[in-house]
Formats: structure tokens, sequence, C-alpha cells
């Protein structure tokens, strides 16, 4: 082990699911054409007046239940002071002394125990237009002879929330960012798609000797949209910090982008050369200040949250799958499975594999019809595969299936295999003579005299008992 | 009191992307040193039993429904643009001065 230990805090932005944008009414559309999402307000006219969106409020108040928040009792929107294309009044409205929502946590179960994550704050805060840089050789505003703005992510609603310095490796990072990302979705809140942009993280990396007290000067890697690039980037960052310590060097607090393609980081063109935003107070918009009543009922419409899913399934089918099944939307299925009788690790195991090859929607399926396929013994391997197959499409019907069992009784087959044992004396001959292969051929006759309906491993062990008894 | 020296008001200059010529560095710094010098007037209030405000209205939770309104058309978005490349807005390169 090394002595050198990894620290990693996280600042995580997820764009809100709004249907209008944070402080005027204009509709979110992701794709839209350039410039087509824009009005007085979201691009600062002179007199225009900001009007908080109650959706991306009541939304925030949520993710802060989710995670065992704080809910202020006064929140206030602040002024950040900066000066760059993206953002025409020259200053963010986000919130800075009073957030939404003060400190909480969220518990990332292991196969090792609980690590806890604390949450400093979360809030909201509308985000920048984006600017496409044009000349230049990099596509960045350094060396960019001009920029080309498009209004109509400007002042769409973002999520911000801030960890403490708790994770203590790469892994534990991502452990965090998927469960994190997952309670998001579920809250229904955002679709927190890296790919896609809506959801990003800047990660704040450090590195101390195992024991130290403290931490050290810190590197903050900016926008990062990619669990694999966040993963490789802390392991980058790291290297470099471990490396300078062990040459004697001291390092400064600086902000850093990912090059994915070098696995190396470069230092990051700040907007504001220093970071002095000068916030204040809005002065254009009142407190908020949650009723108790709102809070409850939003209370009320948070989902059962997945780390406590996971360690209740964990009992039954171990933590592995218990993790899998949750963190790939597919635990409610297994539970609908396992309550409508069907044993847990069949159950798990037909979700995992089975189903889960299919690619189709958990949510689609027909659970007791699937129940009751599940449950129906000696189902052939074909009727189930093509129950599988079915299960979550229009028109599925268990009792196409279930009728569809192999008859594996001894009793049942025995006539069956006499018969033929009787009718093919010359096999019989050549496979006791030492050429097993011919067996095949028999369990073909046999499946043949029963219509397909035996169970053909059965068959097989039968036909072998009888061929060296009968010798 | 507070005082704003020269290197501050160049500071904020900066900031703010303004260029300024020197006699505007001693006017401005004077105005500043006003406006400071009128607010600080409140410090003489003993405030200690006054919790901290964050906005003149004695009014908290003004919110709007979640339901889209009609957006500019783009010609109208567009209209005050100094500059423009097909439905963009062609600006300066940004990044620091």
């Amino acid at each position: 082990m090394s002595e050198w230990e990894i620290v990693v805090g996280l600042e995580v932005h997820a764009h809100l699911k709004t249907r209008t944008k944070m402080f005027c009414r204009c509709e979110l559309e992701y794709g839209a054409a350039e410039n087509t999402r824009t009005c007085p307000v979201c691009l600062a006219h002179p007199g225009a007046l900001p009007v908080v969106n109650g959706r991306a409020i009541e939304y925030t108040i949520k993710l802060g239940l989710a995670l065992e928040c704080e809910i202020a009792s006064n929140a206030v929107f602040a002024r950040k002071n900066y000066f760059y294309p993206d953002l025409p009044k020259g200053y963010q409205i986000s919130q800075y002394e009073a957030p939404l929502c003060g400190p909480g946590r969220l518990v990332v179960p292991t196969a090792d125990g609980d690590e806890v994550v604390r949450i400093v704050r979360a809030h909201l805060e509308e985000d920048a237009a984006k600017t496409l840089h044009a000349g230049g050789a990099t596509g960045r505003s350094v060396g960019a002879e001009y920029s080309l703005v498009d209004f109509n992510r400007g002042g769409t609603p973002l999520l911000e929330i801030v960890s403490e310095p708790d994770l203590r490796s790469s892994e534990a990072a991502l452990r965090f960012l998927r469960l994190l990302r997952q309670t998001i979705v579920e809250l229904g809140i955002s679709d927190a798609e890296m790919e896609k942009g809506t959801m990003r993280a800047d990660v704040n990396v450090s590195v101390r000797k195992r024991g130290e007290e403290g931490y050290r000067p810190r590197w903050e890697l900016k926008n990062m949209n990619s669990f694999t690039f966040i993963g490789r980037g802390i392991e980058a960052a790291a290297r470099e910090q471990i490396a300078a310590y062990e040459r004697g060097e001291t390092l400064q607090q600086s902000t850093y982008d990912y090059e994915p393609d070098t696995d190396r980081l470069t230092v990051h063109r700040s907007k504001e050369e220093a970071d002095d935003y000068r916030y204040f107070p809005e002065p254009d918009l009142v407190p908020i200040e949650p009723p108790a009543e709102l809070v409850e009922r939003l209370r009320a419409e948070v989902p059962d949250p997945p780390g406590a899913r996971i360690r209740r399934l964990e009992p039954a089918v171990g933590f592995d799958v218990a993790y899998a099944l949750v963190t790939t939307e597919r635990d409610l299925l297994y539970a609908g499975l396992v309550a409508d009788g069907v044993e847990p690790r069949l159950a798990a195991n037909w979700v995992m594999n089975d189903f889960a090859a299919t690619g189709d929607d958990p949510g689609a399926v027909d659970v007791a019809g699937m129940a009751a396929v599940l449950k129906t013994p000696g189902l052939t391997r074909d009727a189930l595969a093509e129950a599988t197959a079915a299960s979550a499409q229009p028109g599925f019907s268990a009792a196409d299936y279930t009728s569809r069992t192999a008859v594996s009784d001894a009793s049942e087959l025995g006539p069956a295999i006499d018969a033929v044992l009787a009718a093919n004396p010359q096999q019989v001959e050549t496979y006791r003579g030492g050429k097993e292969g011919v067996l095949g051929f028999l369990v073909g006759q046999v499946m043949k005299e029963t219509q397909g309906k035996a169970d053909a491993k059965v068959v097989n062990q039968l036909l072998r008992e009888k061929l060296t008894q009968d010798a | 009191m507070a005082n704003i020296d020269r290197d501050q008001v160049l500071h904020v200059a900066r900031l703010a992307r303004l260029e300024l010529r020197e006699e505007e560095v001693e006017r401005l710094g004077a105005q500043l040193n006003d406006i400071l010098a009128a607010v600080s007037k409140v410090s003489e209030l003993d405030l200690s039993d006054v919790p901290p405000t964050s906005h003149p209205l004695d009014v908290v939770n003004v919110w709007a429904e979640d339901e889209p309104r009609p957006c500019l058309p783009v010609e109208e978005a567009l209209a005050n643009a100094p500059e423009r490349e097909g439905n963009y807005f062609k600006v300066p390169p940004g990044g620091p001065a």
C-alpha cells in the first residue's frame, strides 16, 4: 500500500428538467436552433427583471431531502460578478451565503461497509450561454479570433451539489457519483446524462501522507463530463502531485483541464484572472423561505433511496447482485417477481442475465405473468427464451408459455425409452460397443416419440442408465 | 473608515473591462470614497439587535409557475447585436483580457 492517500471532493452540476428557464419563461429545448429560446430577461435587456421558477425551487428542495440536507429557513439569491460573453448581464444569479440546502450526506454502500460522503450544500443557479470559439488552432477561447454566442442555454436552471473532501480513491469518487446520479434521476429532477452534458463535475484532488492531518493544496479539474475521464483525471492529478512532492517541490492550489488524449493535465485559463466575484444579494429577487407544508409534501414524494435498497436486497442475493440490480434500476422488477413467489436467486438470475440481454424497459414487464412463467416446473428452454423476449412487449400472455413443460418424470418417459431401444437394436449395439456418439440419435428418437415434450437432459441420463444396466 | 485607493480603482476597472484615463482614475476614486462615506453612516447606529437583511422589502417566496411563454423571434433577439454570423451573436474572443 502506498504511503500516499488521495483526497477528492466533488462539485456536481445537473441541469434541472423544468419546462422553462430559471428566471424567465423561455421554454427549454435541447437542440433547438440557436438563439430561438431567448427573451429580454435572458438576453439581459435593460430593465428586464427575473422571476424565479417555482418548480426549480421544489426540485432543489427534493434533492436536499434525498441527501438528508438541512433545508434553509431563509435562502437568498446572490450575484456572482464576472465579465464574459456567455453572461450577458455581467453576473450570474447564484446562491452564496444562504443556499437552499445546507449540510447533508450520501451513504454509499460497498461490499466492505458504508462510505459516508458528507454534502456541504446544494444550491440553484443559472447556466451560462454557449460560446463557440472561431479561428485559432485549439477551439478554445485562448487564441480565438472571435466568439459566437447562442443564448438558448443562458439562464437555464442548474443545480450545484458540493461534497466534502471525503473520497479517498478514484473508485470511491465514481461510486459516489454514480449513486448521486441515480438518486437525481430517480427523483425525476434531471436526466443527469454526462454524455449529453446535462451533468458535469468539477473534481478537487489533493494527496497527503497516510495519517497526516489536514489537507494539502488541491488541484481543481474543471468541467469533467465522463465517468471514465473523471477516474483517469483523479489518477493523473494524484500521480503528478505525488511525483512533485517526492522531488521535494511544494504545490499551489490551481485549476487544470484533463486532456484525455495524452492523460495529462494542463493549466486551465481562468475566466477571471483573480477569482474576485464580488458576490452580493440579488436586489431583483426576494428571499425564499420554504413553507413547512411544502417541504413535507416534497418529502412524501422522495422515493426510497438506492443505497437503502441495495442493503435490503443484499441478504437474499449477495452484495454484488444487489448492487447490480439497483444501479441498473432493475431492482423493482426483481422485487415484484419475488413478491409473486419466485425464488430470489432465480429471480435475480433471470433479471440480470436473461432479461437484461433483451435491453427492454424493466418497468414494462408483466410481472405477475412472468412470475407465473418462472414458477412453472419443467418449463422448456425455448418457452423460457420466448417468454423472456415477449415479457415487456404488449400482448404478453403467460398462458402461452406455462403449458410448454418438459416431461422429466422417469415413469412417464420409461415406456417411450423402452420403445425406442426396442426399435433400434443396431444403434443399441453400437453404443454398447463403445461408440457413445450414437446416444444423440437415440435422444432425438425419444424426443420425437414424445412430440418434443421430454426434458432432453433427463432423457439423456435415463438412456445411459438403461444402456448400461441391461447390457 | 474604509478608503478606496488607486490600486483598488484600477482593479475594479479591470474586472469590469473598463479602460480609464488618468483623470478618471482620480475622479472615480473620489466618487467611490464619497459613496462609501455616505453608506458608512449606517455604522453609527447601534444595530446589535437587528437581524441582517438581504432585501429591503418584507416579502418572501415570490415565484412563477413553470409554464412556457413565447420567446422572441430570432430576428428580434439579434436586432441589437453589433455583429452576427448566421443566427449567432458575434463577439470579441472571450478569455482573459
